[in-house]
């Protein structure tokens, strides 16, 4: 019999090799299911893995797809470690990419160095608002901030598909659904000549390394985790747990509206009807599978975004329809929370399980 | 040597075999790579079902003077670009881009493309590469739009619609007109779903459109979820896109067919034979762009006979789906009698015509 006993202390040796685990188990899986399909192993792994990245064209296109995640999952993985559960990133993010993008149409055609400033402030104080909504109903009233958070991303949804078939429609645009495009002063300047590659990856680094300090180095950091752990030894320490709640909502908030102006100011340009393929959602993935720590988050970001570009590349050159691409993804996701399994518990060896007192 | 290859180099041989009598220079010849951007899964049974039945014909036309590949399920929105350019810095020589949203990623990559030509599907804006094409579908309404008025029992038609634009407005209108023409007592309630393709919101809003006394559902929306629940529910409707008399073999009465087969096989020949140049393409029932399969055992003949003759006469030119006079929800008259609305009018329809329940979101 083979059973699952409790190390105990989780294994840092784990820690490490469990996403190398899960990635060759990843890689043994896609071997079975491309042999099964027909699709020699060697062109669908070049097509995942290789293809995308072999330029530097899709280098910038990995970092452009990565940056919402980054910036998301940094500042959510910030609030989780406090026991704050924010899922309505989604919708903080759409309110973000409206109000940054009303600030840029509002100064049309101004050509002006303030326009993409005040655009970026719009867009982190729209996320804030959204997600301080949930927060004044946790801390007033006790309402759960996962349901609230997750409800409002709707409202946002709706809100922005109203905006752009109404109030902000493009006035030349035969009725069709979108605002103008932006003018110049109001889009992202780009890093690299030739890519779509903007300003925003940099702030997401930025963000990287602000979300490492505050948690190793600060003692609102502290705060947050010893909550999360601990809430009770927090509120004996004299942390506020409502201060805690509203910092942990209002960050994720303001990262998620700044990472949908990213979007709108960055490679999409103008405002449609969907600014976001979700990424609010993938974001919380994101922040799991970097262990809840800035620098996982950005791993995992650059795992998750190279699995999209893959798919796409593995559609056009091996005519492979998405739903592999989905199966393949979820494959990789399975197997990463499957080994942290083993960072908390060992497999052993046992006559009869009935033996095992701590067994699952 | 991967299987692919091997595929290929087998059917170059074979096919090189077959013509060599006759042509030597098809071997030498590279293959014309064309792609495709869809905004739905190739399984949606309704538009990209439609355009990749297209791409499917220009295989079996052109065989192995082409190649084609397409991505499915591409969001409207920072990811276009991405995929648009990969096709083009991939070897593809005609790239059909085939929903509303890819129109400015589809400009923005064409710049950069000089060489590569490009079709956007639905939109207005073209360049020196870019042509744009469409298909009359509001000729198509026009003729389920008298069916569903003659075959109505309470005078109510539930219309589950997408997206508040032009076309769809249109769509909407061009059925309501054609229906009061034959019913002047029949009423068309609109339901926007704010999706394409999103099977369990249209077929939300097909069942609370028949619970409010709708005999009869038609959608401008991509699934065939509507007509399985007025399968369900023992009521009419009219298949989108393509032929789904396979989901509702009684509710189905005829269906409005997408057919962009003889497009693409005519725009890939250009490119092989060096003639391609951008333009605009809106096509309807005459060129078969707008098809229909058979009407349902149950069409009574009176209706079938009179979906014909409006069928024949938008063909042959004497009859318009928008002819005045036409009223507006008010009672107003926007098109005096004997008038017809041209294209810049169709182009940027934005109200409902009488008939019409509700108001038009905006």
């Amino acid at each position: 019999m083979i059973a699952l006993q409790r190390r105990a202390s989780p294994s840092r040796l784990m820690g490490y090799l469990a996403p190398v685990l899960a990635l060759g188990c990843t890689l043994v899986a896609g071997l079975i299911l491309f042999a099964l399909l027909g699709v020699p192993v060697g062109l669908a792994f070049h097509a995942y893995f290789i293809e995308p990245i072999s330029s530097v064209y899709g280098l910038s296109e990995l970092a452009v797809k990565a940056t919402p995640l980054v910036i998301i999952g940094v500042a959510l993985s910030i609030g989780f470690r406090a026991q704050v559960w924010n899922i309505g990133a989604e919708g903080q993010l759409i309110l973000g990419g409206i109000t940054g993008a009303a600030v840029g149409l509002f100064f049309y055609e101004v050509d002006s160095w303030y326009v993409l400033p005040l655009m970026i402030l719009a867009s982190v104080l729209g996320g804030m608002v959204w997600a301080g909504v949930p927060a004044l109903l946790k801390t007033r009233l006790g309402v759960n901030e996962i349901l609230t958070s997750l409800m409002l991303t709707y409202v946002a949804a709706l809100l922005l598909s109203w905006l752009v078939a109404g109030p902000m429609r493009d006035p030349d645009g035969f009725n069709f659904p979108e605002s103008r495009l932006f003018h110049d002063a109001a889009l992202l300047p780009r890093i690299v000549d030739g890519t779509r590659l903007h300003l925003g990856a940099v702030i997401a680094l930025g963000i990287v390394v602000a979300g490492w300090l505050l948690l190793s180095r600060t003692l609102l950091g502290f705060a947050l985790r010893v909550n999360g752990m601990a809430p009770k030894a927090g509120a004996h320490a004299g942390f506020s747990q409502t201060r805690l709640v509203w910092i942990a909502l209002l960050m994720g908030g303001g990262c998620a509206g700044l990472a949908g102006l990213f979007e709108v100011a960055g490679p999409i340009g103008q405002l449609l009807p969907s600014i976001s393929p979700g990424y609010g959602f993938t974001a919380i993935i994101v922040a799991f599978l970097g262990r809840l720590h800035p620098v996982g988050v950005l791993v995992a970001a650059l795992i998750m975004a190279l699995s999209y570009l893959g798919g796409e590349s593995a559609q056009i050159t091996l005519n492979l329809p998405l739903a592999v691409t989905g199966v393949f993804q979820g494959m990789l996701l399975f197997f990463l929370l499957a080994a942290d399994v083993l960072i908390n518990y060992s497999f052993v060896w046992t006559r009869k399980a009935t033996q095992q007192v701590e067994s699952l | 040597m991967s299987i692919s290859l091997f595929l290929k180099r087998v059917s170059l041989i074979a096919g090189t075999a077959l013509v060599s009598a006759a042509a030597l220079s098809a071997q030498a010849a590279d293959p014309v790579k064309v792609g495709f951007v869809y905004v739905g899964p190739v399984g949606d049974h309704g538009w990209t079902y439609r355009h990749d039945i297209g791409r499917q014909a220009i295989d079996a036309a052109l065989g192995d003077k082409v190649e084609t590949s397409y991505i499915e399920s591409v969001a409207e929105g920072a990811d276009a670009e991405r995929v648009i350019r990969k096709l083009a810095s991939s070897g593809h020589d005609l790239i059909f881009t085939t929903s509303f949203g890819y129109m400015n990623p589809t400009i923005k990559v064409a710049k950069d493309f000089p060489d590569v030509k490009f079709e956007h599907a639905t939109g207005y804006k073209r360049a020196e590469n870019v042509s744009t094409y469409g298909a009359r579908f509001y000729e198509g309404r026009a003729v389920i739009g008298t069916m569903a008025g003659m075959m109505t029992k309470t005078n109510t038609i539930g219309y589950i619609a997408s997206f508040p634009i032009p076309e769809v407005v249109r769509g909407i209108n061009a059925f309501t007109i054609a229906m009061r023409k034959v019913n002047p007592d029949a009423e068309v309630k609109v339901v926007w779903v704010n999706s394409w393709y999103d099977p369990g919101k249209e077929a939300d809003a097909a069942k609370a459109l028949i619970d409010q006394g709708a005999d009869i559902v038609t959608q401008h929306t991509d699934s065939p979820a509507p007509l399985q629940v007025a399968e369900e529910r023992g009521v009419m409707g009219f298949g989108q896109a393509s032929d789904m008399i396979a989901f509702a073999p009684k509710a189905q009465l005829t269906s409005i067919i997408d057919d962009w087969d003889q497009y693409y096989i005519d725009r890939t020949q250009a490119v092989l034979d060096g003639t391609w140049e951008s333009q605009d393409t809106w096509d309807g029932i005459a060129s078969g762009m707008v098809a229909f399969p058979e009407y349902s055992a149950d069409v009574p003949e009176d209706v079938k006979a009179a979906a014909e003759v409006i069928r024949e006469g938008i063909v042959d030119g004497t009859l318009h789906p928008f002819q005045g006079p036409i009223l507006d929800q008010a009672g107003t008259e926007i098109l005096a009698s004997g008038e017809v609305l041209d294209d810049q009018a169709l182009l940027g329809m934005n109200y409902y015509v009488q008939g019409v329940q509700g108001d038009l979101p905006k």
